[in-house]
């Protein structure tokens, strides 16, 4: 993978399979350099075997292909900076309410083998093209700036007949990424 | 700033839309959008669907959805259009570029692009 945002479109395509109807993905970086992501559901959970097994790029539930090679990538990503990425979860057969999966993936962004960001905007725009029925919270927070995304908040306005999938919303939120990335006013992202 | 408001504006413009458009797409682009595509540039693949779609105001015809892992790894990002009555028709190596002369020529214009179907790699 060429951006860490390219591992967060796969990574969070596991949450995807594991029925999630809410995903929170949070991107916290500090002054040190030191950045932590954080992509957690409310999906079915993994049993202990399951969770054994995740970083197994040989391993994958072939029947949901909910796993594959994309933790591996992920944990390269992470480790090759000194970072690491650890996953707890609780499968829905130990608690059939508070059940879902979180993943934590620490980076140096100082490192050389940092891997850039990339286009988190696109990254979320496809994650709601390809599943507007799922709320997402997104967050990114850098000593510099904060950006983020409640899509409960989108529709308490849109209302249950306009899906967040639909172009002009999908162009509504990447302007409305765009414009807090750029810290506010918006003018060289204007797009649409 | 975006403000809610104009969210509300859009709901405002969709009320009529959305009635028709439910289950009308008589076209499916569907991008393979597993690990494999992603790594191999499904991302902005997609992203361009979307867009082209729109302009070319077929958004009422046609439905861009994302599928997991074809098979076909090596050929990634790949892109599989269904259309009713007709054989599917599977590009590869897709990009933004090729994604958009797809859109005019065979979404729009009806010829499929052979150079870019699986068949011609």
């Amino acid at each position: 993978m060429k951006e860490l945002s390219l591992n967060i479109l796969d990574i969070t395509q596991n949450s995807i399979s594991a029925g999630a109807t809410h995903i929170t993905i949070a991107l916290t970086e500090e002054e040190n350099g030191r950045l932590t992501l954080v992509i957690a559901d409310n999906g079915c959970g993994m049993t202990e075997e399951v969770l054994r097994r995740v970083s197994d790029p040989f391993y994958t539930t072939r029947t949901t292909r909910k796993v594959g090679m994309g933790i591996s990538l992920l944990t390269l990503a992470a480790e090759q900076t000194g970072g690491e990425v650890t996953i707890t979860s609780v499968h829905e057969s130990v608690d059939p309410v508070g059940h879902g999966t979180t993943l934590t993936a620490t980076f140096d962004t100082r490192s050389i083998d940092f891997p850039p960001l990339g286009d988190m905007v696109e990254t979320l725009s496809v994650i709601i093209q390809g599943h507007p029925e799922i709320d997402y919270s997104f967050r990114h927070t850098t000593p510099a700036l904060a950006v983020g995304l409640e899509t409960t908040d989108l529709r308490e306005v849109l209302g249950e007949d306009v899906s967040l999938g639909e172009y002009e919303v999908m162009q509504w939120i990447e302007s409305y990424l765009r414009e807090q990335y750029s810290g506010g006013d918006g003018s060289e992202d204007e797009t649409v | 700033m975006k403000s809610l408001a104009e969210l509300a504006a859009i709901k405002e413009r969709m009320k009529d839309k959305v009635a028709i458009r439910e289950g009308s797409g008589s076209i499916r682009v569907v991008v393979g959008m597993a690990t494999c595509g992603i790594a191999a540039g499904a991302r902005p693949v997609l992203s361009s669907f979307v867009d082209e779609v729109n302009r070319a105001g077929l958004t009422e015809k046609v439905t861009v959805t994302q599928t997991g892992c074809i098979g076909i790894c090596q050929y990634e990002p790949v892109v599989e259009i269904f259309e009713e009555g007709k054989e599917k028709v599977t590009y590869v190596k897709m990009t933004a570029e090729k994604a958009a002369r797809v859109v005019a020529e065979h979404i729009k214009g009806g010829r499929v692009v052979d150079e870019f179907t699986i068949g011609n790699k």
